[in-house]
């Protein structure tokens, strides 16, 4: 696999003060997928915003790995509901015309 | 420019220790951050007030001179020293543990008292690369010009940008915008820019999903013989037929006669008809009289 569009998590510790066991609780809990090429670990470019976001919940508001994950399930609710809520407003336009 | 209470925000006593004033913080942080309360504004004011006051009360040279003249901040002369030193820290490279958010939005009390960025606390000091700011702005548009692909150059921030707007784009929908938001702190990578549409439908055309509805006048005639008419759809004129004996609210469907399906080209949803037939008025005698026999001929 080739290495463009990942980032290396040695860098992403150095850059961020965060240790790799901190990765490696959010890949065992599902929240991140870590990907191995040449016995180097990688996270996904695409991935990065979501991983910054993860580590100010973790070092600025003192979230534990748990607490993250709980945080990041009810913000894709929150999302679908914000989704479904715009679907639904622009369904009821139709009838306030 | 008012007097702002930091006591008040953070919900504690003038007394209150260093760990009352992290604990009160880290409280109201994790109710009001930014990252836990997307696109909530109420709650982006309330964390700025909440981290000002916590860049004033958890720092001691700070907490004192608010402390001592904080109600007279209209003396702006006292602090004179003290900006001169902040500028100092400024320099520094030092910055807020809330790089993304916090960073260079302080309130005017704020300003007139430490004059700008206040804090020398934090885990990001010296040289930390930090991604923008996301920019969030709202592109207004009304129905017909989203019915077609097209390209833009939209002003944002005093920059050009080139935007491909996808035909079928819905009202409320967010469009992310890689690497055009906010630059990064210490050379770090620009955040996004999230354009969120605002569409006004001023057609005759009633837009659900991808499909549109639309009401058409039939007249009582040829609702009753059938015949021909010319409707309207949103891409023009066609003309389709009546069967004898329509009646009133008739609905027909136009397949493909829809919206265009977001970025799904070539694919539209349907086009929903229905016939309000319009009853004559101000009748003849004639007409009366064959109405009237009309009714006869029904009623025997």
């Amino acid at each position: 696999m080739s290495q463009e569009n990942f980032i290396p998590l040695h860098k992403i510790c150095e850059l961020y003060k965060v240790e790799m066991s901190f990765f490696n609780s959010l890949s065992e809990i599902g929240l991140i997928k870590i990907i191995t090429i040449e016995k180097s670990n990688y996270i996904h470019q695409d991935k990065i915003t979501d991983i910054e976001k993860m580590i100010r919940m973790h070092l600025d508001l003192d979230i534990n790995i748990e607490g993250i994950d709980i945080a990041f399930n009810l913000l894709q609710k929150i999302g679908e509901l914000e989704n479904e809520l715009n679907t639904v407003k622009n369904r009821l336009r139709i009838y306030e015309n | 420019m008012a007097f702002i209470d930091y006591y008040k925000i953070l919900g504690i006593d003038k007394s209150a220790s260093a760990g009352d004033i992290k604990k009160a913080y880290r409280k109201l942080a994790r109710k009001y951050h930014p990252d836990l309360n997307p696109s909530d504004k109420e709650a982006e004011r309330k964390f700025k007030e909440i981290n000002e006051a916590n860049e004033v009360l958890s720092n001691p040279e700070n907490r004192k001179k608010y402390d001592e003249h904080g109600k007279d901040w209209k003396h702006a002369d006292q602090f004179e020293k003290a900006k001169q030193q902040q500028r100092q820290y400024q320099g520094s490279g030092q910055q807020s543990p809330f790089g993304d958010f916090g960073g260079g939005d302080y309130s005017d009390f704020f300003e007139s008292m430490f004059g700008g960025r206040a804090s020398s606390r934090g885990r990001t000091g010296g040289g930390v690369k930090f991604r923008g700011q996301d920019l969030n702005a709202e592109l207004h548009l009304n129905l017909k010009e989203v019915y077609k692909t097209d390209k833009r150059t939209l002003t944002i921030n005093g920059k050009n940008i080139r935007l491909t707007i996808p035909a079928g784009v819905k009202n409320g929908q967010v469009i992310k915008i890689k690497g055009h938001g906010g630059e990064g702190i210490n050379g770090g990578p620009k955040g996004d820019l999230n354009i969120t549409f605002s569409i006004k439908n001023n057609t005759k055309f009633k837009l659900d999903g991808d499909n549109l509805h639309t009401t058409v006048d039939l007249d009582l005639y040829k609702a009753l013989l059938g015949g021909e008419i010319t409707v309207d759809t949103f891409d023009g004129k066609v003309k389709l037929k009546i069967a004898p004996e329509t009646q009133n609210g008739t609905k027909v469907k136009l397949k493909g006669k829809g919206f265009p399906v977001y970025k799904k080209e070539g694919m539209f949803g349907d086009l929903y008809i229905t016939y309000q037939i319009k009853m004559p008025k101000n009748l003849t005698e004639k007409e009366k009289q064959l109405f009237t026999e009309l009714a006869k001929l029904r009623t025997s």
